[in-house]
């Protein structure tokens, strides 16, 4: 007995196969605003699968698989089946996904205008984009900015926003208990919770934002701001991109005219207020 | 019917798309992607009727394998420079040969590693050349060491340090222990210098195999190194496929036989394959030849001069290249394991074999 589920997340579409009901009940719910796959196609596929039979029912665990795995990974034990199904889903794209430029950076809009937040886990970009996305911005993603090769557009891919460790008391204690998934506790990762993007944020995923300011934030640093030149933001975009290297000279111009047209600046704090208030502080600066 | 069927019925008749539903767009997409063979599904149907959600997954692994190619191709000149001082222009196999030598199955044909056969005997000087331009051990285990230079067909993968790409050196076709031995002596010399002449490609004409969308203009200039001869590039795509084990990719070499057989076929008004027919014994292929025929034959449509119905075991095959749920997901166990013992079973004698699997089975 198999159960699935399909959605879509901006441009891309998802079907996700369970051996258990668990995990696909759970997606369901967080997912429940979510539209399905335009025309019923999804271009992606996600299982979560027993590596035996009998390790669905004794000690059940779950291994990840899908069009795009990694060998060896390590399954998840069926309580952490939603981290199971979120991990396989953003395997698929960081790896199969060509039609943007993949950014590892979380990204918030305001007035047809963008804010990416590249830095690596632990650096607050999530935490940040999640906040700002309860406030006055709109969230586009917490995971990965897709930088369309054309337009220069960025396009909105509001998945579940996956908070970690200290961060979940921070969000929790803003928004609504129905919009929060279960709470993962011990995961590779530590401890997780998924929030579930704001109302708006699905309901305008189809509109994307022009990409206006690139934060490069440090958690924990020293309070400050420090511009970022466009060699040192072209090396670390390329650091921060998965699909950089496949897209080949496409990806590189993209990239290139990103560095060159939007302003990139590093920002230490040590509390999510001074975090979004030195961003909100940036933004007036940029105002047109 | 199961997508695995569909995936087959599109290669050998891409109209059959058309009256595909979404449902059955999507199971596809995923069984061409683990197969490897999206792009060369993209190639295929394009021009028939795709559903509007559906092009833009298509167009982009047309685009894929395009640059892959380009990255691919960049990787032999890589080797080619590597190798010029001494005297070696290496002889380019598998995916990187059929790009390189404009062949149809190159369009959107997926190319991993850089696979490169070169001469038994400067096996060391190439090492040290590789090793000068910057490849290096992908794991250094002298277990593996050995094995692969006493037994194997090939040294163990080497990884360039900066690019990040892996190379396969082959000293011969087959593993040095394997039942079959096709005699790589033989075919080295009898390899043709890049780009190729035009006995290999003048019979090339689009208009006339408009099946097939490979352009010729776009042959691309890989002067330098070599590939195999006509008849060798069909064996080592069949030696490749059947005595070499697990048939993991089964289907897309499969697909690599059926296209190149079908060109050569169709450029020399099927002369090629009966020539092609009386050369297979000189390598000790006749056998295995014969039925990536017969299997190809009844998956892909028709070969000149394949007659035979399949046999019992040719129907294992079938059931193990097709052995994968409308998921993607791998099925048939048992299937599986029996080829994987098979592959083994025909690469080295049954003693050797239990040394091996223990000596493996104690380092694990």
């Amino acid at each position: 007995m198999s159960h699935n589920h399909a959605l879509r997340i901006g441009p891309v579409s998802f079907r996700i196969r369970s051996d258990w009901a668990a995990p696909i009940d759970t997606l369901r719910r967080l997912y429940a605003g979510y539209p399905r796959p335009a025309g019923a196609f999804a271009d992606a596929t996600v299982r979560l699968e027993a590596n035996r039979f009998w390790r669905r029912f004794i000690r059940p665990s779950v291994h990840i698989g899908g069009d795009w795995t990694i060998p060896d990974a390590l399954p998840l034990p069926l309580a952490q089946g939603l981290l199971a199904a979120e991990m396989g889903m953003n395997l698929q794209v960081a790896l199969g996904w060509r039609r943007h430029l993949l950014i590892h950076a979380s990204a918030v809009e305001r007035d047809g205008r963008a804010v990416m937040m590249i830095g690596a886990s632990g650096s607050g970009k999530s935490t940040l984009a999640a906040l700002l996305g309860e406030g006055d911005w709109r969230l586009l993603g917490d995971e990965f900015a897709l930088l369309g090769l054309d337009d220069g557009m960025l396009a909105p891919f509001p998945r579940l926003v996956s908070l970690k460790n200290a961060a979940i008391a921070e969000v929790e204690r803003r928004v609504p208990a129905d919009r929060m998934g279960p709470l993962l506790k011990g995961t590779p990762k530590g401890d997780i919770r998924h929030l579930v993007p704001r109302a708006d944020a699905v309901a305008r995923m189809e509109e994307g934002a022009r990409p206006a300011l690139m934060l490069f934030p440090e958690f924990g640093a020293t309070a400050g701001v420090r511009g970022v030149g466009a060699a040192e933001a072209f090396v670390r975009l390329t650091e921060s991109s998965t699909n950089y290297v496949a897209l080949g000279e496409p990806g590189f111009a993209a990239m290139m005219n990103l560095v060159r047209s939007v302003p990139a600046v590093a920002i230490g704090y040590g509390s999510s207020e001074e975090g979004m208030a030195a961003v909100e502080a940036l933004w007036a600066e940029l105002a047109p | 019917m199961s997508a695995m069927r569909t995936l087959v019925a599109a290669l050998r008749d891409p109209a059959s798309v058309a009256t595909l539903d979404r449902d059955a767009w999507t199971a596809l997409v995923s069984v061409a992607r683990a197969e490897a063979l999206l792009a060369t599904l993209a190639h295929r149907v394009e021009g028939q009727p795709v559903p509007p959600e559906v092009e833009p997954t298509l167009a982009a692994a047309r685009r894929d394998a395009a640059q892959a190619q380009v990255a691919a191709l960049w990787e032999a000149e890589m080797a080619r420079r590597a190798l010029a001082p001494l005297g070696i222009e290496p002889i380019l196999l598998k995916g990187t040969a059929y790009a390189a030598a404009g062949l149809p199955n190159a369009a959107g044909r997926q190319i991993g590693d850089l696979d490169i056969l070169v001469p038994r005997d400067r096996l060391d000087s190439v090492e040290a050349a590789l090793f000068e331009a910057g490849w290096e051990w992908v794991k250094d285990d002298p277990y593996d060491q050995s094995y692969y230079r006493r037994w194997m067909h090939e040294l163990p993968p080497l990884i360039h340090k900066t690019r990040d790409r892996m190379i396969d050196v082959h000293h011969t076709i087959l593993p040095l222990t394997a039942r079959v031995r096709p005699d790589a002596a033989a075919m080295i010399n009898d390899a043709h210098a890049l780009p190729l002449p035009q006995s290999f490609v003048n019979l090339y004409e689009p208009e006339d195999y408009p099946e097939v969308p490979a352009d010729p203009s776009v042959v691309p200039p890989v002067a330098g190194c070599r590939v195999l001869g006509r008849f060798d590039i069909v064996h080592h795509c069949v030696a490749h496929l059947m005595a070499d084990g697990e048939l993991d990719g089964g289907l897309r070499n499969l697909w690599d036989f059926h296209c190149l057989v079908r060109e050569m076929e169709r450029r020399t008004n099927g002369k090629y394959v009966k020539d092609l027919l009386g050369d297979t014994g000189r390598h000790g292929l006749h056998q295995p030849f014969a039925r990536t025929a017969r299997l190809a034959h009844h998956l892909f449509g028709p070969l000149m001069y394949v007659r035979e119905p399949l046999t019992l075991a040719d129907r294992l095959f079938l059931r193990r290249l097709l052995a994968r749920d409308d998921w993607g997901k791998p099925t048939r166990p048992l299937t599986r394991l029996a080829f994987t013992i098979r592959g083994h079973w025909m690469r080295m004698p049954p003693l050797m074999l239990a040394r091996h699997l223990w000596t493996k089975w104690r380092k694990r």
